[in-house]
């Protein structure tokens, strides 16, 4: 198991160096000259001559690739044209708030999408199972955007319950302003996830060993969780892992929504003000997490699953 | 599977793969309805854009882009069935010209990374070796960029446009179909057809084309059709963040975007163009799994 995870953390390395350059490529062939926007447009020729120099713009793009990295390393992603703070510590600053509201909508996806996928399953073609198939094609049909508009306007503006802009502060104002925007995120995950359930437990459901439980006098709730539920786990799993690429979209639109202060929303601004370094720096950060999110998807395949983890025994 | 390999079943007329499945299509009602609203919308599409050629885009400057601020806002009525906007313009015509920008460019952006994609996954598999190696691996890569992102990158380095728009959404698509057709031409490639192919000399390009891609033509038209739900949500999605198209131009994303500034005053701005994205999705998602039953149908559950 452990040379399994250590083998996965080095297999880490080439993706991460193959997605920060493509990132860092993309980003470099913009046009505009850094040093114009940093001194503005009274600069003398030779003071933006010097700038360039300062910042190794003059440096083949291979060289200025390296030093980025080897800045990355220590934590230093360069400052931003707009007003020279430190990218690094933008990010740092931004990111927890993106990430709390990633795990929200992941767990409101998981509580509500793996009960009514069992449900649905269980009670195929029922009046429940049709209701819940219909609502989970229309969450996964909804734009994000749209339904927290929605949102805002039946919770904050009509009804009044929920704060529609911002985050609270302390525990408790926090908690009621991440509600909106967690299921907002959450639904459209909570719509696959559903349908994932649901199809990955009819296949169990008919499986010989679960009718020899029920025979045996199991009892039908331990059936269901333990008997149906754990052998259906995988692409539950998988699904749940591919939805963190559609939050990390979802997020910037949701926070952009509800004016929540994460990354997703730092980037957007930095785009609007051609901030270069700031939109670098986040996409990096974001992919880097992504990345790192896939690799810990698959090493709990391996604790779910038995038949995996003694493969990985057997040091394969 | 393939139909070089068909025979003719006995006492029944012979049906070609594409028939067979256009038969499983039709008895799928929720599918029909599906493809019956595509095909509303593509009418609609064609006749705005037959419109604006036609009166060199009078109509279009008059009636869908000029403001009349005195009656802005204005709740739907039976003048105006969807009311109007928040420069006084008619939201029925702006969401029927609207139409083109989200079916046409979705649609152009997965052609398009459906033919790049396509292109790499067949000499992927075909070829195999190092150079399966190579594409697989950079697909790999750019596969582990949300698109989104890549999308944001792209459109922060080379400025808003149509164009960089379609070209973010169509680049993030590649390795979905990068990997579909590799994997179909993996699963076909070493069968006796192939080789027989190859027995009567014919060159590789050939053989991919015209013996190959056929049979990896349903898992595409699935994908296809699923992407372009996909692709038509990232268009709407970087619109709405004032990153894709950019007003006047009556984009629903783009039209969201504004309309959220008048979010206490007006509900029917907000509501109406996002109920046109999620109807088209939903119909396009519809469709998109009848495709998948009636071409596969091992895979229906």
């Amino acid at each position: 198991m452990h040379k399994y995870i250590i083998k996965r953390l080095l297999m880490l390395i080439p993706v991460i160096i193959g997605v920060t350059f493509i990132v860092f490529f993309i980003l470099n062939l913009s046009p505009g000259d850094p040093a114009a926007m940093i001194l503005g447009d009274q600069a003398t020729a030779e003071a933006l001559a010097m700038k360039r120099e300062e910042l190794g713009l003059n440096d083949p793009m291979l060289v200025r690739y390296a030093h980025y990295m080897g800045g990355l390393l220590h934590g230093d992603m360069g400052v931003s044209y707009k007003n020279s703070i430190s990218v690094w510590g933008q990010v740092v600053d931004r990111f927890p708030n993106t990430a709390i509201l990633a795990v929200a909508a992941i767990l409101v996806a998981l509580l509500i999408g793996i009960p009514t996928g069992i449900i649905s399953a269980k009670k195929q073609y029922s009046a429940m199972d049709n209701i819940s198939m219909v609502l989970a094609l229309i969450g996964v049909s909804m734009p994000v955007f749209w339904l927290g508009l929605l949102m805002v306007i039946l919770f904050a503006l009509k009804l009044g319950w929920l704060p529609s802009q911002g985050m609270g502060v302390g525990l408790g104002p926090m908690l009621k302003s991440l509600i909106l925007p967690a299921i907002t995120l959450g639904t459209s995950s909570a719509a696959v996830i559903t349908r994932m359930t649901r199809s990955s437990m009819l296949e169990v459901i008919r499986q010989d060993y679960i009718s020899t439980a029920r025979a045996k006098g199991v009892d039908e709730r331990t059936v269901t969780y333990r008997h149906m539920l754990k052998n259906a786990l995988i692409p539950i799993i998988t699904a749940v892992g591919l939805q963190f690429s559609h939050l990390l979209g979802g997020a910037m639109l949701t926070e952009t929504v509800f004016s929540w202060p994460g990354l997703g929303r730092l980037m957007v601004d930095s785009i609007k003000s051609k901030d270069i370094p700031m939109v670098l720096g986040c996409v990096i950060f974001l992919a880097v997490m992504f990345t790192v999110v896939n690799l810990i998807v698959d090493i709990i395949y391996a604790f779910v699953d038995p038949r995996i983890k003694s493969l990985y025994r057997r040091g394969k | 599977m393939n139909k070089k390999t068909d025979t003719p079943a006995a006492g029944k007329k012979q049906r070609s793969l594409w028939q067979e499945a256009w038969r499983r299509f039709k008895k799928n009602k929720i599918a029909m309805v599906g493809l019956v609203f595509l095909l509303i919308l593509i009418v609609i599409a064609i006749s705005t854009q037959v419109i604006d050629l036609a009166t060199h885009n009078q109509f279009y400057l008059s009636h869908v882009v000029k403001q009349n601020l005195k009656d802005r806002l204005q709740p739907p009525s039976a003048a105006h069935p969807f009311g109007l906007d928040e420069f006084g313009r008619d939201m029925l015509l702006r969401m029927l010209w609207g139409v083109r920008y989200s079916l046409f460019m979705g649609t152009l952006a997965i052609v398009v990374s459906c033919i790049i994609g396509g292109v790499l996954g067949a000499i992927s598999g075909y070829y195999g070796k190092q150079i399966d190696n190579v594409i697989m691996r950079f697909m790999d890569i750019l596969l582990a960029i949300p698109s989104m992102l890549l999308a944001i990158a792209i459109v922060a380095a080379f400025g808003t446009s149509l164009t960089n728009v379609l070209l973010a959404i169509a680049i993030s698509y590649i390795p979905t179909f990068a990997r579909t057709v590799r994997a179909s031409v993996l699963t076909v490639k070493d069968q006796e057809f192939i080789e027989a192919a190859r027995a009567i000399g014919c060159n590789d390009a050939t053989i991919i084309l015209q013996y190959i891609l056929p049979n990896a033509m349903a898992p595409i038209i699935v994908q296809g059709t699923l992407g372009i739900a996909g692709a038509i949500l990232s268009i709407a999605g970087l619109s709405f963040l004032g990153l894709g198209i950019q007003p006047p131009t009556p984009e629903w994303g783009a039209m969201l975007s504004n309309a959220r500034t008048y979010i206490r005053d007006a509900w029917h701005v907000t509501v109406i163009p996002g109920l046109g994205i999620m109807l088209t999705i939903l119909a396009l998602n519809l469709m998109g799994d009848g495709l998948r039953d009636a071409l596969d149908p091992r895979l229906k559950n």
